[in-house]
C-alpha cells in the first residue's frame, strides 16, 4: 500500500518536474498510438462498412473472422511482424525492425479488427429503411454511404476509442518489434516493464498513472465530441 | 442543419487526425539516421536491469555517432538472434553456449569483457539451512533434499544456463520436481517472484544488489569458484550474414574493452551499491579470473 502511494506522489513529481525523459516516452506513446489509430481508422471503417452494406456468399463467415480479430493476441501480432519485417525476414528491406515505424504497423494490426468490427456493427444497426430513404432523396451511394456514417458516429466514435484503448496500452507487440530502445522506441507500456523488472516499483507506478491519465485524456476529448451532438 | 454539424465535427477531426499524422512522419523522418548507422546490440537483461547500458551506451553514441539499439534478452535469446543475423554485436554471458555459438560460425573475435558472480538467494529463514556453505553443489542438494522451493529463470538465459550446469554438478534433475517452477521471466522479476514466494534462486551479483532494497532476500551462498559469471562481446559474422553492421559491432566490441570504459565499469556502482558490481578483465584470461 504505500508502494503504491509512492508512485502516486513520484508520478505526480514526475509530472510536474516536466521530466523530459518521461515526457518523451508519453508524447511517443501518443504519436505511436495515435498513428496507429488513424490507419485503422481508415481501413477499418472502410472495410468494416463495405462488408455491412453488400452482400455476399460467405458474409457470415467474414463477419466471424473480424469479429475473432478484435481479440488478435498482441504478442502474436508482435511476433508475425517480427518475422515478416527482420532483415533476413520477406520484408527486410524495409529496416524497420526495432524502430517506431515497426510498432505503428504492428499496432494498426491491433486496432484494425476492433475498428472494423464495431463499425460493421453500427452500420449494421442503422435500420435498412434510411437506406431507401437516402437513396429516394436522389443521393448517390458514394453520399448514401457517408450520411450513414455520420448517422453512425456515436458507435464509431465508440470504435476509435477501443482501438485507441487497445492499443495504448499494449505492451506484448511494442516490446517485440519496439525493442524498448531509450529514447527512440521506448513507450509508457514498455518502459513500466522494464522499470518493473529493475525492481523501481515507484517509477512503474508512477508510469502506469501517467498512461492511465493519458488515456483518460483522450477518450475524454473523444467523448467530448461524441457526445456533444446528442445533447443538441 | 444536424447533419451539417455532425459533418463538420467528423470533418474537423479527420483534419486533425491527418495533420496529426503528418505531424509525427516529419518528427521520425527527422529523428532518422543513416542506415549504417544502426548497430543492434543483443544483450543479457542483468547488462540493462543494473542500469550499466545506461551509462556506456550514451558515451559511446556521442564519440562515434553511432545509433545502438539494445535489445535486452536473456543471453540464450541473445545469440538466437546473433545466428539469425538479426544482431550485429553480442554482449552475452553463456559461455559454454557462446563457444558453441562460435565453433557454428556465428560469431567472430569473442572477447573477454568482465564477470561478477552468481549467487544463491534465498529468504532469511532459510528452510534448507544452506546458509554460509561453501560449495554450490551442495547447496542444491540441501535444497533438494529440503524440497524447499526454488525458482528458476527457464529461459535459455545465461542464469539459466549455469542453474543448469550446477544442477549437473549436484547430480539432481530438478525438472519436473514440485519444489522447482520455472518463471520464463527475466532476472529482475523472476528475484521478485522468488522474494514474493520465499523461494531460493540463482542470481547474477550485479542485478540482485540493484533489487535488493525491495526484495527480503539475504545471500545464502558466494564465493565457489563455480558461481563465476562471465561477460564477453562477440560481433556476428559478417561473412554469413552479409546485412550485419560489422564496422558498427567492431567499433561496440573495442569500445568496451578499451582502457578507459574498463576503468569506468570498474567503478560503476559503488556510489550506489557501497561495492563494484562487475569487475573489468579485458585482456585476461577466463583461467586466471576469480584468483
Amino acid at each position: 500500500m504505500e508502494l503504491i502511494v509512492q508512485g502516486i506522489i513520484k508520478a505526480f513529481e514526475l509530472i510536474i518536474s516536466f521530466d523530459p525523459e518521461v515526457l518523451g516516452i508519453t508524447w511517443l506513446s501518443l504519436k505511436i498510438s495515435g498513428t496507429a489509430t488513424f490507419i485503422s481508422l481508415l481501413i477499418g471503417v472502410s472495410t468494416g462498412t463495405a462488408v455491412a452494406l453488400t452482400n455476399f456468399r460467405g458474409k457470415k463467415l467474414v463477419i466471424s473472422l473480424i469479429n475473432t480479430g478484435m481479440g488478435l493476441p498482441p504478442v502474436v501480432v508482435g511476433l508475425f511482424v517480427t518475422i515478416m519485417i527482420w532483415r533476413n525476414g520477406p520484408l527486410g528491406f524495409l529496416e524497420i525492425l526495432y524502430t517506431p515505424y515497426a510498432m505503428i504497423v504492428a499496432q494498426a494490426i491491433i486496432a484494425t479488427p476492433i475498428v472494423m468490427g464495431i463499425s460493421l456493427a453500427a452500420i449494421q444497426n442503422l435500420s435498412p429503411n434510411l437506406r431507401l430513404q437516402i437513396l429516394s432523396l436522389g443521393a448517390g451511394s458514394l453520399q448514401m454511404v457517408w450520411v450513414l456514417i455520420k448517422e453512425a458516429k456515436l458507435p464509431l466514435l465508440a470504435a476509435v476509442m477501443a482501438g485507441f484503448g487497445g492499443v495504448i496500452s499494449e505492451v506484448g507487440a511494442s516490446i517485440m518489434v519496439g525493442g524498448n530502445i531509450k529514447g527512440y522506441s521506448r513507450v509508457l507500456t514498455t518502459a513500466t516493464v522494464m522499470e518493473t523488472g529493475k525492481g523501481n516499483f515507484d517509477i512503474a507506478i508512477a508510469l502506469g498513472i501517467i498512461l492511465l491519465i493519458l488515456a483518460f485524456l483522450v477518450n475524454f476529448l473523444l467523448t467530448q465530441i461524441q457526445q456533444r451532438q446528442q445533447a443538441r | 442543419m444536424k447533419i451539417f454539424r455532425s459533418s463538420k465535427v467528423i470533418e474537423t477531426l479527420m483534419i486533425a487526425a491527418l495533420l496529426f499524422a503528418l505531424g509525427t512522419a516529419n518528427v521520425f523522418a527527422a529523428k532518422q539516421e543513416p542506415k549504417q548507422k544502426n548497430i543492434i546490440l543483443a544483450t543479457t537483461t542483468s547488462t540493462q536491469d543494473t542500469g550499466l547500458l545506461d551509462v556506456l551506451i550514451p558515451l559511446f553514441e556521442k564519440e562515434t555517432g553511432y545509433f545502438v539499439k539494445t535489445i535486452a534478452v536473456g543471453s540464450g535469446q541473445a545469440m538466437a538472434m546473433g545466428q539469425k543475423g538479426e544482431a550485429d554485436v553480442l554482449l552475452v554471458h553463456s559461455p559454454d553456449a557462446e563457444k558453441k555459438f562460435m565453433d557454428e560460425g556465428n560469431g567472430l573475435n569473442r572477447r573477454l569483457v568482465m564477470h561478477n558472480d552468481f549467487i544463491i538467494v534465498g529468504p532469511g529463514s532459510d528452510p534448507a539451512k544452506i546458509k554460509a556453505m561453501k560449495s554450490s553443489a551442495d547447496a542444491l542438494k540441501s535444497i533438494a533434499k529440503a524440497n524447499a522451493l526454488f525458482m528458476s529463470r527457464g529461459d535459455n538465459s545465461g542464469t539459466n544456463a549455469k542453474e543448469k550446469t550446477l544442477w549437473k554438478r549436484a547430480q539432481i534433475n530438478p525438472e519436473g520436481q514440485k519444489w522447482y517452477q520455472q518463471t520464463g521471466l527475466g532476472m529482475g522479476q523472476t528475484l521478485n517472484v522468488a522474494a514474493e514466494k520465499k523461494g531460493y534462486t540463482l542470481a547474477d551479483r550485479g542485478t540482485y544488489l540493484a533489487l535488493k532494497k525491495n526484495l527480503g532476500l539475504d545471500i545464502l551462498v558466494e564465493g565457489d569458484a563455480a558461481l563465476l559469471n562471465i561477460y564477453h562481446v562477440m560481433e556476428v559474422n559478417v561473412a554469413k550474414w552479409p546485412k550485419v553492421n560489422i564496422s558498427g559491432a567492431k567499433a561496440f566490441a573495442d569500445f568496451m574493452v578499451s582502457k578507459r570504459i574498463q576503468a569506468i565499469i570498474k567503478t560503476f556502482g559503488t556510489d550506489k551499491y557501497g561495492s563494484p558490481l562487475f569487475f573489468p578483465d579485458a585482456g585476461k584470461k577466463v583461467e586466471d579470473l576469480g584468483k
